[in-house]
């Protein structure tokens, strides 16, 4: 039974922190946003943050394959993979302000923001059974503008990056070397971009499913 | 006897089949179901005693199955199958075209105008050693492995050929490359080759020890020993020594072609 309100309070501190990490991304984006009037260049004010708290995110994935949350280690990994991929591969990495001021980083933020203040939330509450429907049908019904806008965003940030990354070689190992490998970072982004076409559909769809199950046929609120 | 064939997963009734006796076996069951409704051939039926039991083997006897007149068993369809000999000598010689291709003509969509001449020696012989690899796969298929199953699933012959072709072209890219670069080290290269050679040769000679354990035309299977060949003294160690000695032969590979590539062609 220790062991339970041990686990029980891990992950309710994980997630309640995860919640606070993405909140204060959001919070420090409004005052941005009110100092300076612009909706765009929050990336100085608050890359620590985005570095730190979705890097944390991987912690997630052990948490799945040492069975303490019950989901598939697979879809989870591939899913921080992505996140990580665009923090510290595309966004970080290049330094220019079409991708860090750009369009396509304030469209995913806010989409990142939103999804993710809702989903830790989700998980707290309902570890502590105190979840609201309200915060229920929330992270069931957001995500059908939220995951759209937010893919977008990361698209157009990734393509934003496609020139810099190329004349840089950022990351990459060329022919010829002593072990006979090479690497173009640049054409693996362009593959990332690539196979959103087939993967985003997919896990579109299986939070469509999951909203019918979990949201579907009740007509009463559950406590 | 009359057996009543039921959907696995609907538990709806498919057929009642007559002409059985208890000594009918489960492929007496195929054929005779396989008259009825929409003639699934004999290769996608699946029966099992309970729902979601195991499937019964072709040679299985009714009345050892505990099965009268009346009894049910219950029917999945597998689906569209291919043959697993179909699949294996498609997904292999895939690779000996793919990579005898792109050794061969260096072509310009891969590697531009460059041109690697004169060539490595050491490229030749990877080349060889893959094309010794490849004809063994094939002629074992037809010669030596003695099938379990008839058929897989047909999405298998996609992904596996997609698997097989794949890394072929991603071997065959660097190790061919006009920017190759070659081993330092001759030893290396020797041994390597040595190493690669040793492991064919094991790897055969646990194919065949495996095939001498099944009786043709039987999907017997026995726990093997070690036998007069060396090589087979692997069988004390693991079950599966074929694997361990294709493990070698590519790990053997990647150190005389000093070729990153190598350490992805694990043909397993």
């Amino acid at each position: 039974m220790l062991q339970k309100s041990f686990t029980t309070f891990y992950l309710v501190f994980y997630n309640v922190m995860m919640t606070a990490g993405w909140s204060s991304m959001g919070l420090l984006w409004i005052q941005h946003y009110k100092n300076t009037g612009n909706f765009f260049g929050v990336y100085d004010k608050l890359h620590m943050w985005l570095k730190v708290v979705q890097s944390m995110a991987i912690l997630e994935v052990l948490h799945c394959a040492t069975g303490l949350v019950r989901s598939s280690v697979w879809l989870t990994a591939a899913q921080v993979y992505s996140r990580i991929f665009l923090v510290w591969g595309i966004i970080v990495s290049v330094s220019e302000p079409i991708v860090q001021h750009g369009t396509g980083f304030a469209l995913l933020l806010m989409a990142w923001v939103i999804t993710e203040v809702l989903r830790y939330s989700f998980y707290w509450l309902t570890i502590l059974d105190m979840l609201p429907y309200l915060i229920k049908w929330c992270r069931y019904t957001f995500f059908i503008p939220l995951y759209p806008i937010g893919v977008f965003g990361e698209l157009f940030t990734i393509y934003a990056a496609l020139p810099y990354l190329k004349a840089s070689r950022l990351y990459s190992v060329e022919l010829p070397n002593a072990a006979n490998i090479s690497f173009s970072f640049y054409v693996y982004a362009i593959v990332t971009m690539v196979l959103y076409i087939p993967v985003f559909p997919m896990l579109y769809c299986h939070m469509l499913r999951q909203r019918k199950k979990i949201l579907g046929n009740k007509t009463t609120k559950s406590n | 006897m009359e057996i009543v064939v039921v959907h696995a997963a609907s538990g709806k009734e498919l057929a009642r089949l007559n002409n059985l006796s208890a000594s009918s076996t489960i492929l007496d069951v195929k054929k005779t179901f396989h008259k009825h409704g929409k003639k699934v051939a004999l290769h996608r039926q699946a029966f099992r005693t309970e729902p979601k039991g195991r499937t019964l083997n072709d040679n299985e006897v009714l009345k050892s199955l505990q099965l009268s007149s009346g009894s049910t068993l219950y029917f999945k369809d597998l689906g569209p199958q291919v043959g697993w000999k179909t699949v294996f000598l498609v997904e292999y010689a895939g690779p000996l075209v793919v990579y005898l291709a792109i050794y061969w003509f260096q072509p310009r969509f891969l590697y531009g105008r460059l041109h690697a001449d004169p060539r490595f020696p050491i490229t030749t012989i990877a080349a060889g050693c893959w094309t010794l690899h490849y004809t063994k796969r094939l002629l074992e298929t037809l010669f030596v492995h003695r099938f379990s199953h008839a058929t897989m699933p047909l999405s298998n012959i996609f992904k596996n050929c997609g698997y097989y072709w794949g890394f072929a072209a991603f071997i065959a890219y660097y190790v061919n490359h006009p920017l190759y670069t070659n081993p330092a080290n001759e030893l290396q290269m020797k041994l390597g080759f040595l190493g690669f050679m040793l492991c064919e040769v094991g790897n055969l000679s646990i194919h065949v020890a495996l095939r001498n354990l099944r009786p043709a035309g039987s999907t017997e299977r026995k726990i093997p020993v070690a036998t007069w060949n060396p090589f087979t003294s692997l069988f004390n160690f693991v079950s599966c020594p074929n694997y361990t000695y294709e493990i070698g032969a590519w790990a053997s590979f990647t150190v005389m072609t000093q070729c990153g590539a190598g350490t992805y062609s694990y043909n397993l």
